[in-house]
């Protein structure tokens, strides 16, 4: 069977299990609709959240960025993963004992105030359509690269899918569907990781063969080999970095920071049965992370050492060149989705790869997004192996938009109408109104994915700056502080969004020339002053908090309440 | 009263604990992987860089082990604190 007939059954068994999941766990009330109940177990949850958090992004992309960043890519490895460490420290048992669903439910309790609400369900909305945006999109690509269908059918066809199993189901079906899909996604991810780590090191596990010797009989260490190709071509060595320390530090703590200040991941924690079980809940979520995201390092490793000796020929005991017409099938076929880009600008036929150190002029352009998805290509993996990582692109896509759908839609029916605008509706109405939220949240999400607004890509340092910057520091110091009050976290939330959005969009947007090194504070790029954004929002809702008068007894009662078990 | 001193000292056990993993968890991730990774990467053993394969490794599993251990040490503690709280027995909705 080919490639395409493959992936035709891998993406049809994977669908039809989701599918399958939806109907056995439809949502029969808003308990079932917003937090499946909460009775799930929580390695169940903890599987679930992995799924919810690996994205289109991480699948597909990650890899491949840091095949490119080499060093730096620590920033995404750290940042996507240390943020747990904080949201099973300093928030999920302690929301989970507050119970009731949402961020914008707690701080509106917490800090006494319809305003604080608002604010929090504006920023839950807004970052969660940062984010659908992209999963529809990562859909409508793998389709079309896999599937030869159009982008927008594609995109259709995933919608119809999330459709179907969010508003029935809502977070009860999202929840075990998300199960089906980190299976399907962690399986494909590791098997073209086993048999290309077998491949170049004969290592079976892909963790073991980054640190191992190449299996050419050489005796190199893997990334001594990886160094000496790179600088050969005029590009930095593989283990060194570019960016500077301050400013992997800010991006690194920015990302941990937002990590643990996104609605879609708070929220799965409030599905265990208590806070014991959303402490040890966050554990098997970050240890299902982890399994993909130590492999995803080897896998951009493995990625670029072949990428380079498929540029970089032997002959007659020289290294050489390729020669165009002498690339493998791949390649070609990556170049007529536009992702792989070869002008030879000498004339001499043959494919110059070459970095910034070089003098001889670079004429291949590769985009990072095909290193997981052509990777098994380049390395001649069997064809079904092909299919299963078309599937595994897709889970990850479809489980991450799910759950941003359903913050969306709960923060549409619960935080905005039943608690702010119509607090009159029955249990009844308000599943009604979650299911159409959800079913218009949908639509967005598609027409987004179908025609991405240029922007989509700048605004994702957006999502995760604005939610270290406003939700972790209020949240924190909501329990951490009694003494914390609304001026306070008001205030700060206010001061710290403003400076984060001012300086991002001053740099993306108002003056994108002076987006260098040398005009940013302290070396301090956008995507890293979420960071210090945060710092801000501390010191500003401190300072406010000692000015003004201590928040009513109810409410530091109920901070006394949520730090016991 | 006794129970709010019990709360207070369950509480004050709790924040301890918290102080000393956040320590280790910021010195695995932004002290070896990031401030000092390019002095730690002088060390080689065998294929492994230290610098580098804490930023890009052993960070990771490092974040993993202190959930756990937390989870771990709180639930030790609970069950510490609800033996002193003989009375109600009451448990979590």
């Amino acid at each position: 069977m080919n490639v395409q007939a493959w992936t035709f059954v891998m993406v049809g068994i994977s669908f039809a299990l989701y599918i399958g999941v939806a109907i056995w766990s439809k949502a029969k009330s808003t308990g079932d609709f917003y937090v499946a109940g909460s009775n799930v177990h929580p390695i169940v949850n903890g599987m679930a959240t992995a799924a919810d958090w690996m994205s289109a992004a991480s699948f597909i992309s990650m890899a491949g960025l840091i095949a490119f960043m080499g060093r730096d890519g620590s920033v995404y490895l750290l940042g996507w993963t240390g943020g747990y460490v904080l949201l099973a420290l300093l928030l999920a048992p302690y929301l989970r004992k507050f119970g009731k669903y949402t961020v914008p439910d707690f701080v509106g309790d917490r800090y006494y105030s319809q305003l604080a609400r608002i604010v929090a369900v504006v920023c839950a909305i807004f970052v969660s359509f940062t984010y659908v945006a992209g999963q529809m999109r990562g859909v409508g690509i793998v389709f079309s690269r896999f599937l030869n269908v159009n982008i927008d059918v594609g995109v259709f066809i995933g919608m119809g899918i999330v459709f179907f199993y969010a508003v029935l189901g809502g977070m009860k079906g999202i929840t075990y569907t998300q199960v089906a899909q980190y299976c399907v996604l962690i399986f494909a991810y590791l098997v073209p990781a086993i048999f290309i780590s077998i491949l170049i090191t004969d290592n079976v596990i892909p963790q073991m063969g980054l640190v191992a010797k190449v299996a050419d009989g050489s005796g190199m260490y893997l990334l001594d080999r990886l160094n000496g190709l790179n600088e050969e071509l005029g590009f930095n060595r593989y283990t060194d970095g570019t960016k500077s320390t301050i400013d992997v530090f800010f991006i690194t703590a920015a990302l941990m920071l937002g990590t643990a200040g996104l609605p879609h991941v708070i929220i799965r924690f409030y599905t265990v049965r208590k806070a014991s079980e959303a402490r040890i809940s966050a554990g098997w979520a970050l240890l299902f992370i982890a399994i993909l995201y130590t492999t995803a390092p080897a896998v951009a490793v493995f990625a670029r050492t072949n990428l380079l000796k498929t540029v970089r020929v032997e002959q007659n005991g020289e290294m050489m060149d390729v020669k165009y017409e002498e690339v493998p099938e791949w390649f070609k076929n990556w170049e007529a989705t536009g992702l792989i880009k070869f002008e030879d600008r000498n004339g001499d036929g043959a494919i110059q790869y070459r970095g910034p150190k070089s003098d001889v002029p670079n004429e291949l352009t590769i985009d990072r997004d095909i290193i997981v998805l052509a990777n098994p290509e380049i390395a001649k993996l069997p064809n079904w192996i092909v299919g299963l990582v078309a599937a595994g692109g897709l889970a990850a896509a479809l489980s991450t938009a799910a759950g941003l759908l359903l913050v969306i839609s709960t923060a549409i029916a619960h935080d905005l109408l039943k608690g702010a605008l119509v607090p009159e509706l029955s249990e009844r109405q308000e599943l009604g109104a979650a299911r159409i939220a959800a079913g218009i949240a949908v639509c967005i999400a598609g027409y987004f994915g179908m025609d991405p607004p240029g922007f989509v890509g700048q605004v994702v340092a957006f999502a995760f700056g604005l939610a270290a910057s406003s939700f972790f520091p209020a949240i924190v110091m909501g329990i951490f502080s009694k003494r914390m009050n609304k001026a306070g976290a008001v205030s700060g939330m206010i001061v710290g969004i403003t400076f984060t959005a001012a300086y991002i969009v001053y740099f993306k947007f108002i003056n994108p020339a002076h987006n260098t090194p040398a005009h940013w504070w302290w070396g301090i790029s956008p995507e890293g002053i979420g960071t210090l954004g945060m710092v801000l929002n501390f010191i500003v809702s401190i300072a406010v908090s000692a000015l003004t008068p201590p928040p009513p007894a109810e409410v530091q009662a109920l901070v006394e309440d949520i730090r016991v078990p | 009263m006794k129970t709010s001193d019990s709360n207070r000292a369950y509480w004050r056990k709790n924040l301890q604990y918290l102080a000393i993993l956040l320590g280790i968890w910021f010195v695995t991730s932004f002290l070896c992987s990031i401030v000092f990774v390019e002095q730690l990467d002088r060390l080689q053993l065998g294929g492994y860089r230290i610098g580098f394969y804490f930023a890009q490794q052993a960070s990771i599993w490092i974040f993993v082990e202190l959930i756990f251990v937390y989870a771990m040490l709180m639930n030790r503690l609970d069950k510490k604190y609800r033996a002193t709280e003989d009375s109600e027995g009451e448990t979590q909705p």
